[in-house]
This record gives C-alpha cells, sequence and structure tokens, in this order.
C-alpha cells in the first residue's frame, strides 16, 4: 500500500470472503462448539435456581 | 521488513488481509483469544483442591488468581502502544505463550508441591497473557467494523465473559479424572496448558488487520461524524491521558464495575443471607443457580448493550447502565426480601449493566479519541477495572462482615452496600455527563478522512 493509492478500497458483502466460506465455517465452529458446552452446562446450573 | 525484536510473520504488516477478505472472520479469531482467557474467572474450581492437597489457606490459594489480575491490568496498561505498534498477531501470539507457559509452568508447580511456581506460572507469567490478550484484538476490530464498534467489540468481550463458562466445568472435569491431589492438579494445568495454546494459535493464524484504505460498503468517516461525540480526528495515548474525556470514563467505567463485582463476588452467600428470615429460604443449590444466571445477564449484557449503543450512541448506553442500575439498586434496598422474583432479575439485570459497560467502553474511546491507538487507550484505562476489582467486594465484605457482628441478619447485611453501590453509581452517572468532544489541541496522528488516502509511510512520519 502506498500514498499513491488514488482511492478507497471499498468492500462488498457479496464479495467479501468469496471463496472463504469452508474457512469461514471451520472458524465459527471453532469458538462455537465450546461455547455451546459453556452455555449447555450453565442452562444445568440455571435449572438449579427453580428447581434447587 | 520485521520491527526490532518482532519475527517477521508475526508483524502488521505480514497481517493485512488479501483482497476480498471477510471482515467476519476476524470476530472468531478475537474469540479464541478471549473465550481461553476468561478462563481466569473460573479459578476458584482450583482453589479447595489446591487447599487440601498443599495444605494452603483461602487467601494463600487465591493469590495466583489476584496476582494474575493484577498484571492484567499493567500488562494491558504499559503494553498497549506496543500492541498498537507491532499488531494483533504479535500480540496474539504473546498473549498465547504466556497464557499456556502460565499452565505449563503451574503444572511442574503442583507436580513438584512448589506452590510458588504456581502464583509464579499462572499469576505472573499467564497474567501478562491476560492483559495483552485482552486488549489484542480491540483497535483491530474497531477498524474492521467502523460502522458498527459497539457489536464487534461487544462479541470479542461476550467470549472474556463465556471463557468462565467454558473452564469450569472442563476443569472441574480434568480434576474429577485425573484427582484432586497435587499430581492430578498438575496433570490438569499441563492438559489445560496444552489446549490452550492450540485453541489460541487458530486466532493468532487467523487474524488480519484491514488495508489502510479499506472501507466497509457504503461507509463513510464524515457520516459516522454526524452523531454527537463522534470524531474523525486522532488522539494518541499519550494525549488522551491528557484529556478530562479520558478521566471521566476511567471514573464511569470504575463506578461501574465496582457496582457490579460488589454482588457478582458475592453472590451465592448473598441470596442465601438476604433470603435467610424468610418462609422460602435459598438452598445452596438454588444460590449455585443464581451465580449462573449472574454469568448468563453478564454475558448477554455485553453483546446486547454493546450492539445497542451502535444505535443509540455511547453517551446514552451509559446513561441507562449507571441510572437504571442506580434505580435497580434503590429498589432492592427498599423491597428487601419481600421478593425474591424482583432480587433475582434486578440483580440480574444490574450485571448485565456490568457487562456492557465492559463491552461498550473500547467503542466510546474509539467515539472520542478515534482509533489510531484506541487499543493502547483502552489498555491503559483498565487500571479503572483493577481498581474497581479491589473496590467492589472490599466494600460489600467489610459491610457484611460489620452487620454480622452486629447481629444483623438478611437484608440488613447488604442494604448499606446497596446505598453505597447507588451513590457510586450516581456518580458514574454525573462523570458521563461531563463528557464532551475532545478539544482540537490534543488532536495528532491523520484524521480517518486523510488515513483513506494516504499510505502507511505517511501515518508512520505522524508517530
Amino acid at each position: 500500500m502506498t500514498a499513491s493509492n488514488p482511492a478507497p478500497a471499498e468492500a462488498t458483502e457479496s464479495t467479501a470472503g468469496n471463496g472463504r466460506l469452508p474457512l469461514m465455517i471451520v472458524a465459527w465452529l471453532w469458538v462455537g462448539a465450546p461455547f455451546a458446552y459453556g452455555v449447555y452446562e450453565l442452562g444445568l446450573k440455571l435449572k438449579q435456581l427453580f428447581t434447587g | 521488513m520485521a520491527s526490532m525484536g518482532v519475527p517477521d510473520v508475526l508483524t502488521r504488516a505480514r497481517t493485512v488481509a488479501p483482497p476480498g477478505w471477510s471482515r467476519w472472520l476476524v470476530p472468531p479469531a478475537a474469540l479464541s483469544i478471549h473465550l481461553a482467557i476468561g478462563q481466569a474467572y473460573a479459578w476458584s474450581v482450583f482453589k479447595p483442591p489446591l487447599e487440601s492437597s498443599l495444605g494452603l489457606s483461602g487467601t494463600q490459594s487465591a493469590l495466583p488468581f489476584q496476582l494474575a489480575i493484577v498484571m492484567l491490568g499493567l500488562s494491558a496498561a504499559f503494553g498497549g502502544t506496543l500492541v498498537e505498534r507491532n499488531g494483533p498477531r504479535w500480540a496474539m501470539c504473546v498473549s498465547a505463550l504466556c497464557f499456556a507457559s502460565g499452565f505449563l509452568i503451574s503444572a511442574l508447580g503442583a507436580a513438584t508441591r512448589q506452590y510458588w511456581l504456581i502464583v509464579l506460572g499462572y499469576g505472573l507469567v499467564g497474567g501478562i497473557g491476560l492483559g495483552i490478550g485482552y486488549i489484542s484484538p480491540v483497535s483491530t476490530l474497531i477498524k474492521w467494523f467502523p460502522d458498527r464498534p459497539g457489536l464487534a467489540t461487544g462479541i470479542a468481550i461476550m467470549g472474556f465473559g463465556g471463557g468462565a463458562l467454558i473452564a469450569s466445568p472442563w476443569s472441574t472435569e480434568l480434576l474429577s479424572s485425573f484427582g484432586a491431589d497435587s499430581s492430578g492438579i498438575g496433570q490438569t494445568f499441563l492438559v489445560m496448558g496444552l489446549v490452550y495454546a492450540v485453541f489460541m494459535t487458530v486466532g493468532v493464524l487467523l487474524v488480519r488487520v484491514p488495508a489502510d484504505d479499506w472501507r466497509p460498503p457504503g461507509w463513510k468517516p464524515s457520516a459516522a461524524a454526524a452523531r454527537p461525540l463522534v470524531t474523525t480526528a486522532q488522539v494518541s495515548a499519550r494525549n488522551a491521558l491528557r484529556t478530562p474525556q479520558f478521566w471521566c470514563l476511567w471514573v464511569v467505567l470504575c463506578m461501574n464495575v465496582t457496582a457490579g463485582i460488589g454482588i457478582l463476588e458475592k453472590a451465592a452467600p448473598m441470596i442465601t443471607d438476604f433470603f435467610a428470615d424468610t418462609s422460602t429460604p435459598v438452598t445452596a443449590t438454588a444460590a449455585a443457580g443464581f451465580v449462573g444466571l449472574l454469568s448468563l445477564g453478564n454475558m448477554l449484557g455485553r453483546i446486547t448493550w454493546s450492539s445497542t449503543s451502535d444505535l443509540v450512541g455511547r453517551k446514552n448506553i451509559y446513561r441507562l447502565y449507571l441510572g437504571a442500575g442506580a434505580l435497580l439498586y434503590l429498589l432492592i434496598a427498599l423491597v428487601g426480601d419481600d421478593s425474591k422474583p424482583l432480587f433475582i432479575i434486578a440483580a440480574a439485570v444490574i450485571l448485565s449493566f456490568y457487562g456492557g459497560g465492559f463491552a461498550t467502553v473500547p467503542a466510546y474511546l474509539k467515539d472520542l479519541f478515534g482509533t489510531y491507538e484506541v487499543g493502547a487507550i483502552h489498555g491503559r484505562l483498565l487500571t479503572a477495572w483493577s481498581t474497581a476489582g479491589v473496590l467492589g467486594p472490599l466494600i460489600v465484605n467489610a459491610i457484611a462482615d460489620h452487620e454480622k457482628s452486629a447481629g444483623r441478619t438478611g437484608p440488613d447485611l447488604y442494604s448499606t452496600s446497596f446505598v453505597i453501590m447507588m451513590v457510586l453509581l450516581v456518580i458514574g452517572f454525573v462523570a458521563n455527563e461531563l463528557v464532551r468532544p475532545v478539544h482540537p489541541r490534543h488532536h495528532d496522528g491523520p484524521s480517518a478522512e486523510t488515513k483513506a488516502t494516504v499510505g502507511p509511510e505517511s501515518e508512520g512520519a505522524v508517530r
């Protein structure tokens, strides 16, 4: 990138991430799966508030 | 070219996103750091086994956590400028190395029954990983999401809350598999260190910074700046410390966190004591559920309120956190133990404001000081968190102990604390009202408009 760039590069939502869908899925699963485990365990704990 | 002492592959220049890179790949990179370091809030799982296997007192077993939190504040405050200079990949790498090494050193300490190694490993080395990791993705996310900074930082900082939700049951299971003696604790630390190293490395590899001239579709800095308090000017971390705005926000964050942490730290005994004199006292199991509900409120508040701030503005959302928070404390103090549902709902909402305060503050800083060194400014602001971490529990515990020794029970143990929390929130509210746009004499660095048309050479010259 140099000072000669004439105009800002605008991404569009449709072009952004083209061809990177598998990476996107893997990346979100990587963080989503342990998070879901944590939320599930929290759900079990929450149940105790109403049944304990 | 690599900066001094920074491997080339970790430099900011090597992290610039190629054309077509989706910005939605950046939040998972940030989450892989925050979900890991959020483990800090689950330290309490290790306290009982450490106490019984190494013969420690409660105060001693809390040392690694306390040192880690102190190191979090210090490394975020003093390492912020380095993080800005070297970029997010370097910062995330340092965070992963320190955090995972902290566990490995602690594993050695537990296996050899050398407690000082656990304090040094988890507290000192791991604590540096916490501070650098906490601020590492913030300015990158803000640069990728200048149109929705509250949403972006809300996702990452929600991860810090979510980290404990994962680590708490996971470390409990590991301890029950390996055993709660010193050898079992050592093995648990070892597994956690290795798993966190791998988990965080994915974030290190995935993170990208946007090209200097990159903008979201249809977004213009001048349009965003049309909102009150939002600037296109840039303020360095050094100059930010000289502005009243920084210190107003410091007070806002400190008061908001103090008010939340006071409940959070003592949640289980608080609800048990509060309803002890009623016909339906709270059992230990239900109290654990209450702690879970507060965690949920804390986590949801981070994403919900921070995203909402993109729509209603940062100043308004802090009016809600501080103003409504004060009213909720008043309500709890007035109603006492007459209504359990009211107490539970009010506490959960207060905790959602606590989480929201953390998640919204990077976007507030970006509005006031620009994106130039927002990560470094955020790091310095986190000293408010360290202060509140001492203040909140101190107030609630000292007053409860005093009231107990005076023979009081039930809501009387906490009503004075609640009034103090209300006053603190009002002080925070006033500090938020005093926030005005930063005076142009503090501006430096290129404006966002200028940055879009000049290259890094020009930016470097300004720096």
